[in-house]
């Protein structure tokens, strides 16, 4: 039996209620801090779109020299090559490594691609009413926060090579600059879907649901 | 007078419900967005103990044993964990170390660490600790950023790159990792936020 399914639905707001973010407990509007677990309640968060626009820019600013710059150095006899993150996934591919090929390419090039436009895409559709159906938005959503801290294997990768590769002269891997700035835009960009208040994207869809 | 029912709030879409309490083993989900409000699984608590203790424990043997051996000709190199997060560690890149070593070590244990530190009181039939709530809602919050798996996904993916240049052989440390990543995902499958909030609480 589902008992949630069974309400009506009544939005907190509505109700002069605040839903606290960490646990779900409910609290009266304009407390400061939730009684359980004491995190910063907040009805609707005003500046979240605010935020979500300069996580995303500066998401961006990091990405374009992550992509632009070597994000390993490899020295073989005093000779050294670069590779960019593109790069990588050219050779892996040379190598017949097909599938781990696939993977890094989705990590590091269509979730970081497809992340920026997903969240700025939602961040648009919720700034004014629409007509989408919130369920798609709100999967959108979701599947961008769950999927957006893989993009992380890169850095991962570059590090454990950059350990276990140190033959002086023979063979040194090295990090190249890209894999901090690669980095940087996966952290803000995670930053970027955590200041966006899902909230919103009801509050647009239904405007009369105050009442 | 005996409450019959509780409020619960959904913190994705703001919708409110009242469940009734006696619904041991229901779970519920948002009516409007799907969201699993509880699992309502009590039993569940030592089980989330008992496994965060188990993986502090194998991350103790991550930190302490060798992690990965690379052998080409007479060259052999080794590689902790450590030397992972080392690699960065020169100029400019040592933010970049800093956030690593956050990632894949520090706040995977810390996860762990607050969640017995939280939950066990419970299962001893003590009153919570001091500051229980926080240490649960910081358990929490760090959850995407403790990035244990994605390493060992990075692990793979470097081995494959190494594949064909040198034979490489795994340490202790690097099967314990693996359990790590393992049990870490088979604990998040019966986390149930509201009966770990709820249960918190009545324990006051």
């Amino acid at each position: 039996m589902d008992h949630a399914r069974r309400q009506r639905i009544t939005t907190a707001y509505a109700r002069g209620q605040v839903v606290c973010r960490s646990c779900g407990q409910v609290a009266e509007l304009g407390q400061d801090r939730c009684n359980r677990c004491f995190a910063k309640l907040v009805s609707r968060d005003p500046q979240s779109l605010q935020k979500v626009w300069a996580w995303w820019i500066a998401g961006i600013i990091a990405y374009i020299p992550a992509n632009l710059y070597p994000m390993l150095l490899t020295t073989t006899f005093f000779h050294t090559s670069e590779s960019t993150i593109v790069g990588g996934v050219v050779e892996l591919l040379d190598h017949g490594a097909y599938g781990v090929g696939a993977i890094v390419f989705f990590a590091s090039v269509v979730i970081p691609v497809g992340k920026f436009i997903v969240i700025a895409w939602l961040a648009f559709m919720v700034s004014r009413p629409h007509k989408h159906d919130p369920h798609r938005l709100l999967l959108f959503y979701e599947v961008v926060e769950f999927i957006g801290r893989w993009s992380m294997i890169d850095v991962f990768v570059v590090a454990i090579l950059t350990a276990l590769v140190q033959f002086n002269v023979i063979a040194t891997i090295n990090p190249g600059i890209a894999a901090v700035c690669f980095a940087l835009s996966v952290i803000f960009t995670m930053l970027a879907a955590q200041s966006f208040d899902s909230r919103l994207i009801w509050d647009q869809t239904q405007p009369d649901a105050h009442d | 007078m005996t409450q019959t029912s509780t409020t619960v709030g959904c913190p994705v879409c703001d919708a409110v419900y009242a469940l009734p309490l006696d619904m041991e083993g229901q779970s519920a989900q948002c009516g409007r967005c799907g969201f699993q409000l509880t699992a309502r699984r009590p039993a569940a608590i030592g089980q989330v103990v008992g496994l965060s203790i188990t993986m502090a424990a194998l991350m103790v043997i991550v930190i302490f044993t060798p992690f990965l051996t690379l052998r080409s000709g007479q060259f052999e190199a080794k590689a902790s964990v450590y030397d992972t997060i080392l690699g960065f560690s020169t100029g400019i890149m040592v933010p970049l170390a800093v956030a690593v070593f956050l990632f894949i070590l520090v706040l995977p244990i810390m996860r762990m660490v607050l969640l017995v530190y939280a939950l066990t009181p419970m299962l001893i039939g003590r009153r919570n600790f001091p500051q229980a709530a926080r240490a649960l809602r910081y358990a929490f919050t760090m959850r995407p950023w403790a990035m244990a798996e994605i390493f060992m996904v990075g692990v793979a993916v470097a081995l494959v790159k190494l594949a064909g240049l040198a034979t490489i052989s795994m340490g202790m440390a690097f099967w314990a990792f693996g359990a790590v990543v393992l049990i870490s995902a088979y604990q998040d499958t019966f986390m149930c936020r509201n009966t770990l909030w709820t249960m918190l609480d009545a324990n006051g």
